[in-house]
């Protein structure tokens, strides 16, 4: 069994049962798991962030070790509106964040992706390293090490306050990741999604027929660059605090560690892998504090070694072989 | 007869090294011309400097009356440059109609859509599957490229081409590495392509050479060593001496 959202000319773009299977896993928790709601809204805004890595890394084929920047930049921008600006309109916060995560991924973007393979890579963790070190030194805007407190976030629409329980964050996160899944999944199926695949399978060969290859990496690095701003706008917005973790390259490899134990360029993997990978990282952490990460890489080597395509492509390949059977 | 694409006296060194020496090239409207030459005799680096992969020293490149030697690949393709590759250059895990239709959607200028479903394009599609019926891979259009046997990704390659609509068409070895049986039906597809698209082809098959070929020419060295009809080139000495070192023929 292929990729079931490999997107292009070919492919069945209508909806299929599966995949209300997250959202109704989404909606069942926030009423069967109360006390799990702050935990939830975090694992939302961590698929929010892999979904739009996975944009770039499995259907254009730009790895990435520096996504963290956006987020960042995200994440800063709702910060600094509200505490330094007074903005507190979260949706405000998240255009903005969206914006200018979207104007630095342009920026930085028209430099870095003139280059392809180990050296994109390199530039990509540079520029994470600059955004981490302007972050840090410029600490009137943004708090530097000590971190950006005094955060106030106002009602969603002017109705919804935020909680302590997290009610509010939880289902504003799962309205935001709604939105942006929706705009993910109709790209990759969309002409320009074919145009991506083109691009990642065979550079030379779009350059052949015409494709301006550059400037759909460069669209592509941008839209993905705004959804990771709005995923950093959602945590600033939840835990009314930035840190300078935000914009590290531990959180980039982090990211391509989740969206790799979920499937890279399946759309669903950027579900599948922060979930397990957070509710693995709460629940390990709390039998075995010192020793949770140990946990963490083992998961990791077993899928990358047993689980090819991550735990969708098991997922896949089990329905397969059960497909397999019954047929026999 | 008009003259689809021109070079006059195009050169290309790297180095020390000549690899296109004041090379005077013309493809009529419609031709079928057969580039050959030994080894090393720089046919696919005048492929490149045709289509824009290498830019020349000196000398020009004129499609269709207009001078391109400056102009970026992505001009000359969209001024009807097409090409094929030596060796396969597909893109693999896709289907054999996404493969076309890639290079159908440039050219129709869809492939910017960010949020239209691509298999609602059915200009895109059905012009894509016509493409591939008509090089006889209709049963193949849903099949991975990479699962097809190698003869029918030549045939993806020239389709790929086909797909661009291209007034000059640029085979770079299309039937290499594939068995008798099926570069005969790579010869069937050329001659069944438009009368008035200009095919230049290298080819190191001489039988598809010159049975296909109307017009011959020869490299050797870079420079162009003979020009003409299949039987003037099999009759000329000099090709002979550069192909099988012959000095007494």
């Amino acid at each position: 069994m292929g990729n079931l959202h490999a997107g292009g000319y070919s492919a069945n773009a209508a909806l299929r049962w599966q995949e209300s299977l997250p959202w109704l896993v989404a909606i069942a928790a926030f009423f069967l798991l109360p006390e799990f709601l702050n935990l939830g809204a975090r694992i939302l805004i961590f698929i929010l962030f892999a979904l739009s890595l996975d944009l770039i890394v499995g259907y254009a084929g730009i790895v990435t070790l520096g996504h963290a920047a956006f987020f960042g930049l995200g994440a800063y921008t709702a910060g600094i509106l509200s505490a330094r600006a007074g903005i507190n309109d979260p949706l405000i916060q998240l255009v903005a964040s969206g914006v200018t995560a979207g104007l630095l991924g342009v920026v930085t973007g028209a430099i870095i992706l003139r280059t392809r393979g180990l050296a994109l890579m390199m530039l990509t963790l540079a520029i994470g390293s600059i955004c981490l070190e302007v972050a840090n030194k410029a600490s009137s805007l943004t708090g530097g090490a000590d971190g950006l407190a005094g955060i106030t976030i106002a009602p969603v629409l002017g109705q919804f306050r935020f909680d302590l329980y997290g009610k509010t964050s939880y289902l504003y996160c799962l309205a935001i990741l709604f939105v942006c899944w929706w705009f993910v999944r109709r790209l990759v199926y969309s002409p320009f999604g074919a145009s991506l695949a083109g691009i990642r399978e065979n550079n030379l060969r779009m350059h052949a027929i015409g494709a301006p290859v550059y400037l759909r990496m460069l669209a592509v690095y941008a839209i993905s660059a705004a959804l990771a701003g709005f995923a950093g706008a959602l945590l600033t917005q939840t835990s009314q605090f930035v840190g300078l973790n935000v914009v590290s390259f531990e959180l980039s490899g982090e990211m391509l560690v989740m969206l790799i134990l979920g499937g890279v360029g399946r759309i669903y993997g950027a579900f599948a892998g922060p979930a397990v990978y957070m509710i693995a990282q709460d629940q390990l952490a709390k039998q075995f504090p010192e020793y949770w990460y140990l946990g963490i890489g083992s998961l990791l080597v077993i899928v990358v070694l047993f689980a090819k395509g991550g735990v969708l492509g098991l997922v896949d390949r089990m329905v397969s072989r059960i497909g397999k059977g019954r047929r026999s | 007869m008009t003259i689809a694409l021109e070079t006059r006296n195009l050169r290309k060194q790297f180095g020390a090294l000549t690899v296109a020496d004041g090379i005077d090239f013309r493809l009529e409207r419609g031709a079928r011309h057969a580039l050959i030459g030994p080894n090393g005799a720089g046919k696919t680096t005048f492929i490149n400097l045709l289509t824009g992969g290498l830019r020349s020293n000196s000398g020009g490149i004129f499609l269709n009356g207009e001078e391109v030697t400056r102009l970026s690949q992505r001009a000359r393709i969209r001024r009807g440059l097409g090409r094929t590759f030596q060796i396969n250059t597909l893109f693999r895990s896709l289907t054999a109609l996404d493969n076309v239709a890639l290079a159908v959607a440039e050219r129709r200028g869809v492939a910017w859509n960010l949020i239209g479903r691509a298999n609602r394009h059915a200009d895109v599609v059905s012009e894509s599957r016509d493409l591939l019926t008509s090089l006889g891979l209709a049963q193949d259009a849903d099949t991975r490229v990479s699962d097809l046997a190698y003869g029918k990704q030549r045939l993806v390659e020239i389709a790929i081409a086909l797909g661009m609509k291209p007034s000059v068409l640029l085979l770079d070895e299309p039937a290499a590495g594939v068995p008798t049986m099926e570069s005969r039906r790579i010869l069937e597809v050329l001659d069944s392509l438009p009368q008035d698209l200009a095919i230049l082809i290298i080819e190191h098959d001489m039988d598809l050479v010159f049975r296909f070929a109307r017009q011959i020419t020869v490299l050797s060295r870079g420079a162009l060593l003979a020009e003409g009809t299949p039987d003037e080139i099999s009759a000329d000495h000099r090709v002979r001496e550069v192909y099988l070192g012959e000095r007494d023929v």
